[in-house]
């Protein structure tokens, strides 16, 4: 592990250890055509067998999901917007988004994680280990998109695999497979970033000047995800950081940090017991 | 002029999804709130018996260890009760990871806990142990440093923003809360004359400790807010009260046994209530979006005033909002 292991554009896997890795896979969720169907949500929790997460009417437009959680691993979430027309007659302006893990290419939740619980797969991805994960949750502060998350009932973190199972067997992942509008594209993360690249450029040139990608771009604080997106407003909007930054670059500072203190502490107790009469 | 009445930063009007937090706020019970405490006088308790036995003060010497290993047994169970799945809290052994500050502690505690239970062992047992308990406390003490101030990159190598952005002071908070813990339990158990050191010991550290916070709660803009509101902003006022208390009766009652005392256990409830106050500050900054948003939204403005042509966006054309 070199010191750019911790920021800046690499491809995780061979970073990892993996010798002779398959390409990096992704996610480009593309909100422009998605339909709100969750179907997303639903084939996630049928393949993965996910608990449910409660029946609750939150008043958050068709969203009752809330939000990701480690019983909720993909999140449709729908955001109204009151705008006016070009001839000037109020409407409404629907943006709906599934959201999911971003399998950073510096994932915090992977470098924080004590046990080893959380490791880095052959194709990119960020799994955790249910029979190694002790629950001692400090992955869930560390994530800087508020993803993973501690099942109440259970104790341990949970979150997207990517459907590591269904990968390894060269098939798609469980809500890629059931998107009905190819919202959700899985594929090798490269092909993907083009394809993004495509898209933003065809939107723009039929005038919709909103579309932007985020998570793309692997010069970010994150080094790029591996689940990016096509959004249609500032990520704030669809509950996403703006500007997000994995806390482990800052790491050799903060070790620094503690030395400095670390030393005051010593020199003190020595000024302490050296230093006086009494 | 009290923080209260500062004016940290106006008002910013920034979006978010129906009011949800971005980062998730830690699911960390109070028991590590504890654990900053008890894992900081632990440390503070251990290099206060090295110095006394150093210089030959039998007292400081005892009550440091037996203070060490005592607050070690609670820091475990702290930390143990907090675990998803306590039954697998060995899993901590499997790997040392040096990008985990868990990982790094788990292994200065496990060889801290080594060191201080000889010394404790020690301190109650046959003469003949007398040699080993010295190593043990002398090994204890040179760990002591690294225990206390871990915990303070534990908190900040986290998306928590309120931590997060400070953590260039959070050492000096950390190491200052437990010397000054550490100094409280030499004035509560030896008498007057041995307690010199730990008077300066409480004075060094509380200076720290003063300091650090300061700079915590007033410079980092609208994310030193948690730590000066709410209830993390009364515990943090507590602890600074209980500080110049412990400190104050520390210098001016060095001939009272009873003032000595009651400025020891005013300097353990202040390194107790500092704690829980940076604890909750960060829980504070992750509950409310706009602690992550804002900030991030400036920091990219900024970047986009100072670069020409933006860096981010990759091959797309940026759009600002």
């Amino acid at each position: 592990m070199g010191a750019d292991s911790l920021f800046g554009p690499l491809d995780p896997a061979p970073d990892a250890g993996w010798t002779a890795a398959p390409p990096r896979m992704g996610f480009f969720t593309d909100t422009s055509v998605c339909i709100g169907c969750k179907a997303c949500e639903v084939a996630c929790k049928e393949w993965n067998a996910v608990p449910d997460d409660g029946f609750n009417l939150l008043g958050t437009s068709y969203d009752n999901t809330g939000g990701l959680s480690a019983n909720s691993w993909r999140h449709v979430a729908f955001i109204e917007q009151d705008v006016l027309t070009q001839t000037g007659r109020p409407d409404i302006n629907w943006l709906m988004m599934s959201n999911v893990c971003k399998h950073c290419t510096h994932a915090g939740c992977l470098d924080v994680c004590p046990t080893g619980a959380l490791f880095r797969t052959e194709f990119g991805t960020v799994v955790v280990q249910e029979d190694v994960c002790n629950g001692c949750g400090y992955c869930i502060p560390a994530c800087p998109y508020g993803v993973i998350d501690q099942r109440e009932d259970d104790g341990r973190a949970w979150k997207c695999t990517m459907c590591y199972d269904r990968m390894g067997d060269g098939m798609t992942p469980a809500c890629a497979q059931a998107c009905p509008t190819q919202s959700i594209q899985y594929g090798e993360l490269d092909e993907l970033r083009t394809r993004a690249d495509a898209r933003v450029a065809a939107l723009h040139a039929d005038g919709d000047s909103r579309a932007r990608l985020y998570g793309h771009d692997p010069q970010d604080g994150v080094g790029g995800d591996g689940a990016f997106f096509l959004l249609l407003d500032e990520p704030e909007v669809y509950g996403l950081p703006p500007d997000p930054v994995v806390a482990t670059r800052d790491l050799p500072a903060m070790w620094r940090r503690a030395g400095v203190a670390g030393l005051a502490m010593a020199a003190a107790v020595v000024v302490s017991f050296l230093g006086g009469r009494a | 002029m009290s923080p209260r009445d500062r004016s940290v930063v106006p008002a910013a009007d920034f979006r978010s999804y129906y009011g949800r937090p971005v980062v998730r706020p830690p699911v960390w019970r109070h028991d590590i709130a504890a654990y900053l405490f008890t894992g900081g006088l632990a440390a503070g308790s251990a290099m206060l018996a090295a110095g006394g036995d150093a210089t030959g003060r039998p007292a400081l010497r005892r009550a440091g260890r037996l203070t060490a290993l005592g607050a070690l047994g609670a820091s475990t169970y702290f930390l143990i009760n907090d675990l998803g799945r306590p039954d697998r809290f060995h899993h901590m052994l499997r790997v040392a990871k040096p990008t985990s500050p868990m990982s790094m502690g788990t292994w200065i505690l496990s060889a801290f806990g080594g060191a201080a239970g000889v010394a404790a062992a020690a301190e109650i047992g046959p003469a003949v142990l007398s040699p080993l308990g010295r190593a043990g406390q002398y090994g204890a003490a040179a760990l002591a440093p690294a225990l206390a101030t871990y915990t303070a990159v534990l908190l900040a190598d986290t998306a928590t923003p309120s931590w997060n952005v400070a953590y260039p002071e959070l050492p000096l908070v950390f190491a200052g809360s437990a010397l000054a813990s550490g100094a409280g339990v030499g004035l509560l158990a030896a008498p007057v004359r041995e307690a010199g050191p730990a008077r300066r010991m409480a004075v060094l550290g509380a200076a720290l400790e003063l300091y650090g916070a300061h700079r915590v709660e007033t410079t980092k803009g609208l994310l030193s807010e948690p730590y000066t509101t709410g209830r993390a902003g009364r515990l943090l006022r507590a602890g600074r009260a209980l500080t110049a208390a412990g400190v104050l009766g520390a210098v001016l009652g060095r001939r009272s046994r009873a003032v000595s005392a009651a400025s020891g256990l005013s300097l353990l409830a202040a390194s107790l209530a500092t704690r829980f106050g940076i604890f909750e500050g960060g829980v504070a900054s992750a509950k409310d979006p706009k602690y992550t948003v804002i900030p991030q939204k400036e920091r990219l403005l900024a970047q986009r005033t100072t670069t020409v042509t933006p860096s981010r966006g990759g091959s797309s054309s940026p759009i600002t909002g």
